[in-house]
This record gives C-alpha cells, structure tokens and sequence, in this order.
C-alpha cells in the first residue's frame, strides 16, 4: 500500500468536511501511515471465500409502517445554533 | 457524616423498598460523598443534585403508596454523558455538542429511571467515546480513584471512577472496543458489555454502529445483574435491539460455577501482556477452578487481528455517523464564515478535537475508492472469521476467559503521543465487540497497588452464565472488597 502522504490527508479531509491546519495533516499523515502498516496484517489473512460481516448477526426486522407521533418543531429547533421560524438558517449555500 | 454510600445498589434497592432507608437520605449521603470526592477525581460532567433529591422523593412516595417493584429503587445512578436526557445537556464529551439539549430520553436511562433509580449526574468520558483513558474529553480528565496521577481508562472513565470512588453503586457505560469492561478493570470495579442488540440504543450518540451496546458498571456483580435484568430487552425505537426474552439475571446467580467449562486461550496471552497481570490472571483462573469450574484451553487463531479489524470497522462507522455534526441542527457553530462549505469545515475543525479527527479522516480513507476492497471490506472480513474463532471456542467451553487488559491503569500522558499504542491498550476487548458477544470485567486482584480486571466471554445472549461464574468467583475472593483509599 502506498504511503499516506499529507495530500492525502488534505484530500480526504475534503471530503469529510473538515479543513485541519498544515500540522494536522502532517501529525495525522504520519500516525495514519503507522496505523495502517499495523493493518497491513489483514491483508496476510485468505478471506476469497469468508463473506464479509457487517453486523453481528442481527436477524433483519421490519416494523409496521404506522404513523407515530413526532418531536414537536419548537422543541427541535431550540437547540438549534441558529433557528428562524421554523427553519434552520444556514450561510449562504452557493458562492462566497 | 452518613456511611450510606457505602452500600450496594443491591443493598439501597432492598433496604428502600422494605422502607428502612428513604431514597432521600441514600441521595443524599452520596451527594455528600460525592462533594467531599468529586474535586479530587473530576469523574462528572455535570451534577443534577435537585432533579436527584426530586426523583428520590418521587420514589419514596410511591415505595410510601405501595407502587412496587420497583427493583431499583432510590439507588444512585451516574449516567454516561453519551446517553441522552430530555432537557438535560448532553455533550459526549465534545465541544461540537455545546449547549445541546436533546428533546428526548434514552431508553435505557428511562428504564433505570422507571425501576426506581435516581440519576445524580452525568459523567466524563473520551470526546464521543473514541479513546481508551478519558483523556479525550474536551472538558476535563478524570483522575483514577487508586492513584490520582493515573487514568481511569476510558472511554466510560468517568463512570467507573464514580462507581469506585463510592460516589454511585451504579453507572451506565458504553463499550464499543472496551469502553465498559477497561474502564471496570482500571477502577477496581465490575463492568458488563452485554451482547449486541441486548439493550436498547435510542437515544445513545452513536460512535460505531454495529459495535456499540450499553452497559452497567457497579462494584459488584450482583448490582450488574440487576441492573441488567432492568435494561435488557426489546424495543420498538431501536430496530436493533434484540427480541430474545431476558431471564432473571439475579435469581440465576445462585446456581454457582460448578460443572461450567472456562476456556483460555494461551495463545492470546504469548505476547504483549504484563508479567504481574498474567500472575493475577492464574490465580484467578486457579480459584475458578477450586470453585468446581474445568479448565480448558482453546484456540482464537485470528484475535491477534482484532486490533486493525477494529480500527478499520469502527472508524469507517464513525466517519459515516458523525457526519451529522455540521453546525446546522444543534451544537456548536463556528460564526463568521460566508459561505455553507466554509461553515460546516470550521464548525467541525474547531467542535471535534484531535482524536475524533484522526478517527474521521482514517475511517474516511478505509471507506474511499481504491482502498474500500483492501482495508473496509477485508476488515469486514476478517471479523466474520474471528467470530467464527469465537462460534468454534464455544463448542468446547462454556466461558472464555482472559486478562480484561494487558497492563494496570496507565499515567497520564504516557500513550497520548502514539495512538497505536492507544489502541493496543483495547486488545482483550475489542474481539467481544467484533463477534457481538457478552463480556464480563470482574475484579482479580492488585498489581503494583493498581486494580486488575479479570475478563469473561460468552456465548451470544448468555450473559447469565457470565455473571452467574462472576458471582461465584466474587463470593469466594476478597477482591472486590478492595476501596481506593481517598
């Protein structure tokens, strides 16, 4: 695998939306490149025919499609940084 | 000053509801116990003394109007600042959470609640339960009851340093990769993860989940029990809660160790592990034994990957779940940027601290095109053969059991720098979370003056025998006795 570099870092921060400062990215390009050397041991194991687990075995359950009662709006929006109305008020969304 | 909260939950429940203690005065001892504690240890996030005396009241009245069971009723109970209470803040130990006063009550806290328990506070824990000392926090650190300059672990530290410290009989935890049973084993007390899909989550913030499960945390293993017995069952607001039916935890302690088979996988424990921790761990195995219990050894060939399969699996999950954090719904929001994207990189930037972010971008990575297949999916794979391993070990014994961590509560600071060896710290308890089974902590002892943990595995949905083998060892060792002089 290849090593994590510090534009690696910058690119998946984008892509989870967070920014990190110049060190960060070179504290976490290194740490991350630690850790995935440890999990490199798994790519020792022969897993072709074991099926992946996503969950531990959980039978899969449906509930009836039945309207129910909701948390009213007001109580919503109080902890809300920054409610209008009944809306959540964002920045704007397109151009600076 | 009153030695009330010297008792058990076990004990304050009984004495409560046969009404020769009121829950007024147990509520009070502990809030006075945890006045005269609480400046050295740092264990709550925050106190709710009026809403306690105010619930203990309600107990009384109706234990007064004959209102019973009420199996726990007047206890004290510290709840896990991950777990949500109406109108109560909730912050997970994050700054991203700030002033967060969620509009609903997690159903676990409201079974304890229903049974009788008074909540006096919420408690300190790793930012959104990533980490394994409580150093994590964007709040506070929480010292360990038994030496002030050492973790409590995590990430439920503060939990169990409440419950050794004598400030609740009783806590809620959660345990992800050990977050109940290290914490239990650090502090000296009992901890129980029960099996995935056992309790109900809502209302639980969620970090990794198809990991994650509440659990109780008390100093002794009959307090578990019956904490278990209330939170356990099905529920309709968590379609992954189990629909198994939950036995009498507390009536099944009785029945002792005998006949049961504990096996050990030695070859777990070649490496890694503290000498003095292995020599707790062979007397405690060498009591199970005189208890009528048989010895066994089994094999867990593919454990030894448990650390990376957990690294992997859990931090893709927490990628995914706290990206609802952005600054829009609730929490904190970073002022002054112009635009939305702006908004939600700064928001997130300065709400989570840095191991939450190490989380984010690693699961983030192991979930991106071109490393999905080698990392997220082979992890994923690698997990169904270690609860294969797990599946194979239970034909042969009833309980496996191991040291709960490889090393005695460690120092402030010491593995901070180097969060692998954080990680590594999770090693015993990280394959119960992968296979979805029930795990034990119970205490086995000192090493160096410092609480040792004895872990035990079963089979899915047997916490019974667990906590049954658990009782038995307790009733026959002084060990959970021991009370950090403070």
């Amino acid at each position: 695998m290849p090593k994590v570099t510090v534009e690696t870092v910058g690119r998946v921060a984008k892509l989870a939306h967070l920014s990190l400062t110049v060190e960060e990215r070179a504290t976490f390009a290194r740490q991350l490149d630690e850790i995935l050397a440890y999990a490199e041991s798994i790519g020792s194991l022969d897993t072709e025919p074991v099926p992946p687990m996503s969950h531990a075995g959980m039978a899969e359950r449906l509930r009836e499609d039945a309207p129910r009662g909701g948390i009213p709006q007001k109580q919503v929006l109080a902890s809300a940084p920054d409610p209008a109305d009944r809306l959540f008020r964002v920045p704007r969304v397109i151009g600076g | 000053m009153s030695d009330l909260w010297r008792l058990t939950a076990s004990e304050t429940a009984r004495g409560v509801r046969d009404r020769s203690l009121s829950a007024q005065d147990v509520t009070r001892a502990h809030l006075a116990r945890i006045g005269s504690v609480e400046p050295a240890i740092d264990a709550f996030l925050q106190l709710l003394p009026e809403r306690a005396m105010e619930s203990a009241r309600r107990v009384d009245d109706q234990v007064a109007a004959g209102h019973d069971p009420l199996p726990l009723a007047g206890v004290p109970v510290a709840i896990k600042d991950v777990l949500c209470m109406e109108g109560i803040p909730t912050t997970c130990g994050s700054r991203i959470l700030e002033g967060y006063r969620p509009p609903f009550t997690a159903t676990a806290v409201a079974a304890l609640e229903a049974a009788g328990a008074v909540v006096v506070g919420k408690t300190n824990m790793d930012e959104f339960a990533m980490g394994s000392s409580t150093e994590n926090g964007a709040y506070k650190k929480t010292r360990n009851p038994w030496d002030p300059g050492r973790v409590p672990g995590g990430s439920s530290g503060g939990s169990a340093a409440a419950v050794s410290a004598g400030m609740t009989p009783l806590a809620l935890g959660t345990d992800t990769g050990g977050s109940i049973r290290q914490p239990a084993a650090f502090c000296g007390v009992v901890g129980l993860k029960p099996t995935y899909g056992r309790v109900s989550r809502y209302g639980l913030v969620a970090f990794a989940s198809s990991l994650d499960q509440i659990g109780p945390l008390a100093r002794t293993v009959e307090d578990v029990a019956l904490a278990a017995s209330v939170l356990c069952g099905a529920d309709a607001l968590d379609a992954t809660s189990a629909l198994q039916p939950v036995p009498d935890f507390v009536a099944d302690l009785a029945s002792g160790a005998k006949g049961l088979r504990v096996g050990v996988p030695w070859g777990f424990l070649e490496k890694g592990v503290d000498d003095d921790i292995l020599a707790r761990f062979r007397d405690a195995l060498a009591d199970i034994e005189a208890l009528g219990a048989r010895l066994v050894d089994v094999s867990l060939p593919h454990v030894h990957h448990a650390i990376a399969t957990y690294y992997i699996v859990a931090t893709a999950e927490a990628s995914s779940n706290l990206a609802r954090y952005d600054g829009v719904r609730y929490g904190f929001r970073a002022s002054g940027a112009r635009d939305l994207a702006t908004m939600y990189g700064e928001t997130r930037d300065r709400g989570f601290g840095a191991e939450v972010k190490r989380r984010i971008i690693l699961g983030t990575f192991v979930l991106s095109s071109g490393y999905y297949d080698a990392y997220y999916l082979r992890a994923q794979k690698a997990r169904t053969l270690i609860r294969r391993d797990f599946d194979r070990a239970f034909d042969s014994c009833d309980v496996v059991a191991t040291p709960t961590a490889p090393s005695t509560a460690f120092r402030f600071g010491e593995k901070t720098g180097d969060p692998l060896q954080m990680y590594l710290a999770d090693i015993f308890t990280v394959p119960a979370n992968l296979a979805g089974i029930p795990g034990l902590s119970v205490p086995c002892g000192l090493a160096g003056g410092l609480p040792v943990g004895l872990q035990l595995l079963g089979r899915p949905f047997d916490e019974a025998t667990l906590l049954r083998l658990g009782h038995a060892y307790e009733r026959a060792t002084p060990h959970h006795e021991a009370f950090p002089a403070l």
